[in-house]
């Protein structure tokens, strides 16, 4: 089992035709991932290596049965095309864009919230791997195989670094929720979804500066999870006022610092690592006892 | 990005909310003829992007222009938390009644907007929300919706504004939420909002803060940008799209991918410890390509930064491969050699991930006594602390 992606999961990519969305459509598909139609408004018709392009979501869903779309479009589309995916009723939407105005996030989140069909992952996130099942989005599908971890990160290359470290265990699903400052999938879903999947027996969560997602995923954890859960955070020398190259990393004030984040996390209980190699042994060691 | 008093004012007054006249002026004396035009009493305002300005002394009311020259005189050149007074902002004294707060801002937590109001203002609003909660109205703005006239109304009558100003704030909220909109601002606050002697309702200050990302439909926010108070490198910096923040340390920093690269700074700090405490002096992320003349940008914008004694390259391999990044670096050591600055500080580098042994190789043939590979990044940072600190 997995989280959110699995081997049903049937993918049509938003912006196919665009140079990132074919580069990324065939290393889904050299990972095995079923990518089944591509849309591109004013392209139905046309083939990316003979996956066939649609018009628009809907056209794509009844003829191909895809159910997740992951998006590709530039940042003054994005909002318009995940509109459309939410107005299909895809039941998962793989925001990968990267620089979107956070206005524009905020209304096609609400929109999907107010639709109540679509999850929507992102966006500026590498996207959700299940190793040796599926793949939905950008991240390299050769670093690891599938195992007992789940993970969930802000951050692309953590992403990469955390399932490098633990190849020798394996993962369930990894999600790189992004680092904007609004986020249709937060920690805690992921958190929620790791806990009731069977599959999942332990969970490594990455969280950097800015906000306060990791101190409400913290209780979170106190009140609803029980599979252990090891932390990493980035960040700690970051100067107040800068951002540091996410949107949404920026420590304002007192708020936001990487060691409010991991003592939150360790009140709970959660170990965490102070490099990612730390936290890649704290894993290691409660998983090979 | 974080505007200035001036620039939020003047923003302000384009989308209809009032304020106060004024002027913005670099000396004394265009002080003192800001203050002549304006006829009347004037407070001299320090304009820097930092809290606590009227305690710092940032703020002075001059009664004719010949005292506005004195103020400017003084506040200009002041150090108020690390910033340096470039500007003051001359504007008209007001008699003040009531001082009030209001702002719209992002909310991360809920994902929408929200709106924070009290009839407390003038002070500081994170005291007056810790210690007296009920005195600050919270109200979520969904994003779709925005707001209207009844939702701004809502606002007020939830702050508790008195009934014969309600349809002037319920404007000036209006048309505040204007500006967070078509501004793509995520932050719009005022503290305080003044109900003046006459009657009037008015912005006394303002803070925006601009969406960076949403600079391609505003031409006129590139005017904003606040180029003589940024790092030079982090200027230059800006000039090759790299993304740079200037820190104080002796390790100069590249990575790829903005949390790895934060990563790096701190398992550098972490490292620095053992050696006389150095520490990260840059941030800089190149990006999932970093093509050789990414690197080499790179590598010259971090060379170039004099307190810089060692650098650490750190990437993973995810989309790009090792050997590409590898590559990079040969390619940009040459490249700074041709461009008259060749490297003269130790590189160390760690690159791992995909074809990470191909990538190796190239750097160990390529035999550079200023370039060497460490195989972790624990280990690379230790490395590149040492060589940081040794040199000192």
């Amino acid at each position: 089992m997995t989280i959110w992606l699995d081997g049903d999961s049937r993918i049509l990519v938003q912006g196919m035709t665009g140079s990132e969305g074919t580069k990324h459509t065939r290393r889904m598909v050299a990972s095995g991932a079923q990518v089944v139609a591509g849309v591109t408004p004013g392209k139905g018709g046309q083939d990316v290596d003979g996956i066939p392009v649609f018009g628009d979501v809907r056209e794509a869903m009844i003829a191909t049965g895809a159910n997740v779309s992951v998006v590709f479009v530039p940042p003054r589309f994005a909002q318009a095309a995940v509109e459309e995916a939410v107005d299909a009723e895809i039941p998962l939407c793989v925001v990968i864009t990267e620089g979107i105005p956070v206005h524009d996030t905020a209304k096609f989140f609400q929109y999907a919230v107010n639709a109540g069909t679509t999850r929507i992952i992102g966006p500026n996130c590498p996207g959700i791997i299940s190793p040796g099942v599926s793949n939905a989005g950008i991240i390299p599908a050769d670093i690891t195989g599938p195992g007992p971890i789940g993970l969930v990160s802000k951050s692309g290359t953590l992403t990469y670094q955390m399932m490098y470290e633990l190849n020798d265990i394996g993962f369930s699903t990894c999600v790189g929720i992004g680092g904007d400052p609004i986020i249709g999938t937060t920690h805690i879903d992921c958190l929620a979804a790791f806990e009731a999947d069977p599959a999942t027996e332990a969970i490594v969560m990455i969280g950097e500066i800015g906000g306060d997602a990791e101190e409400r995923a913290a209780a979170f954890i106190a009140d609803n999870v029980t599979k252990p859960v090891v932390g990493y955070v980035a960040g700690f020398t970051a100067p107040e006022g800068k951002t540091m190259g996410h949107a949404g990393a920026i420590v304002s004030g007192s708020s936001g610092t990487a060691a409010a984040k991991k003592d939150a996390l360790e009140s709970v209980g959660v170990r965490v690592g102070q490099t990612p190699s730390e936290a890649a042994r704290l894993m290691r060691a409660i998983l090979r006892g | 990005m974080d505007l200035y008093e001036y620039q939020a004012k003047h923003l302000f007054d384009a989308h209809g909310v009032p304020v106060t006249a004024g002027e913005v002026c670099t000396t004394p004396e265009a002080a003192a003829e800001a203050a002549r035009k304006i006829g009347s009493a004037v407070v001299v305002k320090a304009q820097v992007k930092t809290g606590g300005r009227g305690k710092a002394g940032g703020v002075k009311l001059a009664a004719n222009p010949d005292e506005a020259k004195a103020r400017a005189q003084d506040i200009l050149g002041l150090d108020i938390k690390g910033h340096e007074v470039r500007r003051v902002l001359v504007t008209e004294a007001t008699d003040i009644a009531e001082e009030y707060y209001v702002s719209f801002l992002l909310d991360r937590a809920n994902r929408c907007f929200l709106a924070m109001a009290s009839v407390e203002g003038g002070v500081d609003i994170e005291e007056v929300a810790a210690t007296r909660p009920e005195a600050l109205a919270l109200v979520r703005i969904d994003a779709i919706d925005g707001v209207d006239a009844q939702t701004a109304a809502r606002i007020v009558d939830e702050a508790g504004f008195p009934a014969h100003i309600r349809d002037q704030v319920t404007a000036v909220l209006v048309r505040l939420w204007r500006v967070l909109v078509e501004e793509d601002a995520t932050l719009v606050e005022v503290n305080p909002l003044v109900l003046s002697g006459n009657g009037t309702v008015l912005a006394l200050d303002g803070k925006v803060t601009i969406d960076d990302n949403a600079h391609y439909r505003h031409a006129s926010h590139a005017d904003l940008v606040d180029r003589e108070a940024s790092d030079p490198i982090e200027l230059r910096a800006k000039e090759f799209d790299l993304n740079y923040v200037k820190l104080d340390g002796e390790v100069g920093i590249i990575g790829n991918g903005a949390g790895l690269v934060m990563s790096t700074l701190d398992v550098v700090a972490y490292a620095g410890e053992e050696f006389g405490g150095v520490r990260p002096a840059n941030f800089l992320d190149i990006g999932g390509g970093a093509s050789a003349e990414v690197m080499a940008n790179g590598l010259d914008i971090v060379l170039g930064d004099p307190g810089v004694r060692a650098v650490f390259v750190n990437v993973f391999g995810g989309i790009t491969s090792c050997d590409a990044v590898a590559n990079g670096i040969v390619q940009a050591v040459g490249a700074l050699a041709e461009r008259g600055t060749p490297v003269s500080k130790p590189i160390v580098c760690r690159i791992d991930g995909n074809n990470a042994v191909e990538g190796r190789r190239i750097l160990t043939e390529f035999n550079h006594p200023l370039v060497e590979m460490v195989e972790t990044m624990d280990d690379a940072a230790r490395r590149v602390a040492q060589l940081a600190g040794g040199a000192a």
